[in-house]
């Protein structure tokens, strides 16, 4: 065993919370560690022990297939053994407080919490009061870490890097939280960050944050390297925001016809679950622009470095 | 395995670097680090009679290069190129959660299949044994190989598990306490060199 050079970064989080407090060093150190757990994906057996006698707990006081399977299958690869709690299910249910229910969860011993939660901070509570490792999987309209550095290690892998291009998120950004964490990650990155979407969405106030507000999409589309398609959220909309689905695809849906527009090697992305027909049109969906399943790919890479950066450390 | 008695090295540098908290002394350098990894090849060559199905296997990140230079040797002993591969043991060890920071992951890449090789697993310093255990774990996801060996420029002894090494470079006698810094040109941008560092008592 040899010293290791003192300017070699190492991981010291046991808790991911949000893009925002990362630095640019750690958002790559993840990127990069994902590299590695994506080739596990590719070998004859795809499980590895660094979490063998781990307790993981999938915690999704907010419904949620597709993120909580990814976790999922995350966790078993590296040999965790994984409970899922769903809102329904809980004690939330019955009035329980979100404390009450955390100090149940460590009662039982639970390593890693992946928390999704309707509210803003949920996850950031968690932490300060257990031991246990805990992961963000989206909070209210706050953060979803995971899923912009899916998206981050998504655009790199295809692009090379990120630095220097023009990412374009379209949509709901007011309550997009993937919107968020997203803008936080690829600014850190050093790419470029246009919004568009209808002026209820997304705010001029944005730009504060070091982003272009656009509420005309076809200005924009010439220039993109990257274009990320957020989801029309139905079941959070009030209708104050919103004309109505076809006037969206009339101004802001991604077409055929607007597609004409993008350059050759941009990359089409979207978080899904996709609305065929609404946010981009279902030949787009699948066409040769799209990196919509490398994404799903991806984010099993993702999860399974984070959960193995922040399950593998000592907790104090 | 037989144990060699590996003649003292003579060292050029004389010179101790002093500093309040360690005592830093010179073992191996470039040219000695030549010479003992001139030997594993040789060994490597005598003991495979079937070169073509050994394949060199570095474990990051100067278990590679030195894999990588073995592998050169022994090809310009006039032997067909041996193929190399990496294999990164961080997913397979058996302290994750007690450490309080998580060094760099790589990923690994073999050539496969590995049914019918003969994998030669390539450490620095071989040390209490953890690492090459998990070396083996790691190679078993990806296939079953003929047989492993393994291969290490330093053996430091402290053994905590009943594995021994194939080739070694040299052996190096230490105290638990000590550490054992070695730099390669490739992976440290400094030249070659192998220190004994005694932590010092403040």
């Amino acid at each position: 065993m040899t010293d290791q050079s003192k300017s070699e970064m190492r991981w010291q989080r046991k808790d991911l919370l949000g893009i925002r407090e990362l630095s640019v060093e750690e958002i790559i150190f993840i990127l990069d560690t994902a590299d590695a757990f994506k080739e596990v994906g590719t070998r004859e057996i795809k499980k590895v022990p660094a979490l063998r006698g781990k307790s993981l707990v999938n915690f999704f006081v907010e419904p949620s297939t597709r993120t909580r399977t990814s976790f999922e299958i995350a966790a078993i690869r590296l040999s965790a053994d994984v409970i899922n709690i769903s809102a329904s299910a809980s004690s939330l249910t019955k009035g329980e407080t979100l404390k009450d229910t955390a100090k149940i969860l460590e009662a039982y011993h639970a390593d890693i919490i992946v928390l999704r939660h309707s509210s803003s901070g949920a996850p950031q509570f968690l932490a300060e009061r257990l031991r246990s490792s805990i992961i963000n999987a989206g909070d209210g309209a706050h953060e979803h870490p995971t899923q912009a550095l899916l998206d981050l290690y998504t655009i790199r892998e295809k692009r090379g890097a990120v630095a220097g291009l023009h990412v374009v998120i379209i949509g709901d950004i007011l309550f997009s939280r993937v919107a968020r964490s997203n803008i936080f990650g690829l600014l850190k990155l050093g790419a470029r960050v246009t919004l568009v979407g209808p002026s209820t969405l997304v705010p001029r106030e944005f730009e504060k944050l070091g982003v272009t507000v656009s509420h005309n999409i076809d200005e924009v589309l010439p220039t993109a390297d990257v274009v990320n398609l957020l989801r029309i959220q139905h079941e959070r909309q009030r209708k104050e925001y919103f004309p109505g689905v076809g006037e969206y695809i009339r101004l802001f849906g991604l077409t055929k016809d607007r597609a004409k527009l993008l350059k050759s090697d941009c990359l089409i992305m979207h978080p899904g679950p996709i609305n065929r027909g609404v946010e981009i049109d279902s030949e787009l969906a699948d066409g040769e622009k799209s990196v919509i399943l490398d994404q799903v790919t991806n984010g099993l890479a993702i999860r399974m470095a984070v959960l193995y950066l922040c399950g593998g450390i000592a907790t104090p | 395995m037989r144990s060699r008695e590996v003649a003292k090295e003579h060292v050029t540098n004389k010179k101790q670097t002093r500093t309040p908290a360690a005592t830093t002394t010179p073992v191996m350098d470039g040219e000695s680090i030549n010479r003992a990894l001139r030997r594993i090849a040789h060994e490597i060559v005598e003991r495979n009679p079937q070169l073509t199905s050994v394949v060199l296997v570095g474990i990051p990140s100067r278990g590679v290069e030195i894999a990588r230079r073995i592998s050169g040797i022994i090809e310009s002993l006039g032997n067909p190129p041996i193929e190399i591969g990496v294999i990164d043991v961080s997913m397979h060890r058996d302290d994750v959660g007690t450490r309080a920071e998580l060094p760099r992951v790589q990923a690994s890449r073999l050539p496969l299949p590995l049914e019918e090789k003969t994998v030669v697993i390539v450490d620095d310093v071989f040390f209490t044994g953890r690492t090459a255990r998990a070396a083996m774990d790691a190679l078993s996801s990806f296939g079953r190989p003929a047989r492993i060996q393994l291969a290490a420029l330093i053996d430091r002894g402290h053994r905590e598990l009943p594995i021994r090494v194939d080739y070694v470079g040299k052996n190096l006698p230490t105290a638990p306490g000590e550490r054992v810094r070695l730099r390669l040109q490739n992976v440290d941008k400094e030249p070659d060199a192998v220190w004994l560092v005694k932590e010092g008592k403040a």
